[in-house]
């Protein structure tokens, strides 16, 4: 369905144990999002969950998965999209759904994943002066952050 | 200290040092401020419950404002985001004070050897007494009270005098 109105942007498509999933690029993402949002015949209205993934050693590097449900149809769809590790940028999908703006603070908090045209893109569960992104493979393990005190 | 008795032996006037009195004094007030953010802080609920009654130690007034405290008991988990914040409690709290370190999170960071958790709050704040276990036992909380008990019987400098540490 994707495929048919999205053309090239879909590189993939499965139905593995029936959760229907898309690798889509990143160029049209918020297009193809609002497009799953709004089509009568899918009406994705429900963003339940954005989060990264770190292929460490492959190429390219992160993944952001979206995961959608229609209230109304009763059905789920993840989308997927690729980053390269030197430009982790997408563009935000807060325009589509408000409620996604949390999730992506926490992918850019985690991963250091770059939302273009995020209202608000700071760390969420983290505060301002941590160093480094946790969840990214390379983040070394016994790393300690400098402790901070109350005047600074 | 000498005492002085009457000739009929009902007491007279007693003779110590104005240090001494207040030590006693303050041995049997203690004011602990309760830094509870984890499973500890339910032993800590424990300790100071109906069976195990810190009342007995006069420690029995928690108060939950820095500002009317002299007992820091830091019972759980503490993360770098938390540290600031632990921090500046203890800097308003009442001097002369005390730092009750409870549990292995509070003590060392515990099995939470990650990068979140602050590992052992004497990177920021003098310990007088550490308490080991996860969770340790009310009694464990009572000894620690005792403990700072006896550092005010026998004159013992505070953690904080020796603070920081080189």
């Amino acid at each position: 369905m994707l495929s048919a109105k999205f053309g090239s942007d879909v590189v993939s498509t499965h139905s593995d144990f029936g959760d229907d999933t898309a690798l889509v690029r990143r160029e049209r993402i918020v297009e193809i999002l609002s497009y799953l949002r709004d089509d009568p015949a899918l009406l994705f209205d429900f963003a339940m969950d954005l989060t990264g993934v770190d292929y460490l050693g492959e190429e390219p590097r992160f993944e952001v998965v979206y995961h959608l449900y229609s209230l109304e149809k009763r059905h789920r769809v993840r989308i997927k999209v690729r980053l390269h590790e030197d430009d982790p940028v997408i563009d935000s999908a807060v325009p589509v759904w408000p409620g996604i703006n949390w999730y992506e603070r926490e992918a850019y908090d985690m991963y250091g994943i770059v939302f273009r045209g995020h209202p608000n893109l700071a760390r969420i569960l983290l505060y301002e002066g941590f160093q480094g992104h946790p969840l990214r493979k390379d983040y070394p393990k016994a790393k300690r952050q400098p402790t901070i005190g109350p005047e600074e | 200290m000498a005492v002085k008795r009457e000739r009929d032996g009902s007491p007279g006037y007693t003779l110590t040092t104005l240090e001494s009195l207040v030590a006693w004094g303050r041995k049997y007030s203690l004011y602990p401020f309760t830094f509870a953010t984890a499973c500890c802080g339910i032993e800590v609920m424990g300790a100071f419950g109906t069976h195990y009654d810190m009342s007995r130690f006069g420690a029995e007034v928690v108060r939950f404002s820095p500002r009317q405290a002299d007992v820091l008991l830091v019972a759980g988990t503490i993360n770098y985001k938390m540290a600031p914040v632990l921090k500046r409690i203890y800097d308003q709290m009442l001097d002369p004070k005390w730092v009750i370190s409870m549990g292995a999170c509070a003590c060392t960071g515990g099995f939470y050897n990650n990068y979140t958790v602050l590992q052992g709050i004497d990177k920021i704040l003098p310990v007088d007494v550490y308490i080991p276990g996860c969770p340790p036992n009310p009694e464990g909380i009572i000894d620690a009270v005792v403990r700072i008990q006896k550092m005010l019987e026998t004159g013992a400098p505070r953690a904080a005098e020796r603070w920081p540490i080189k």
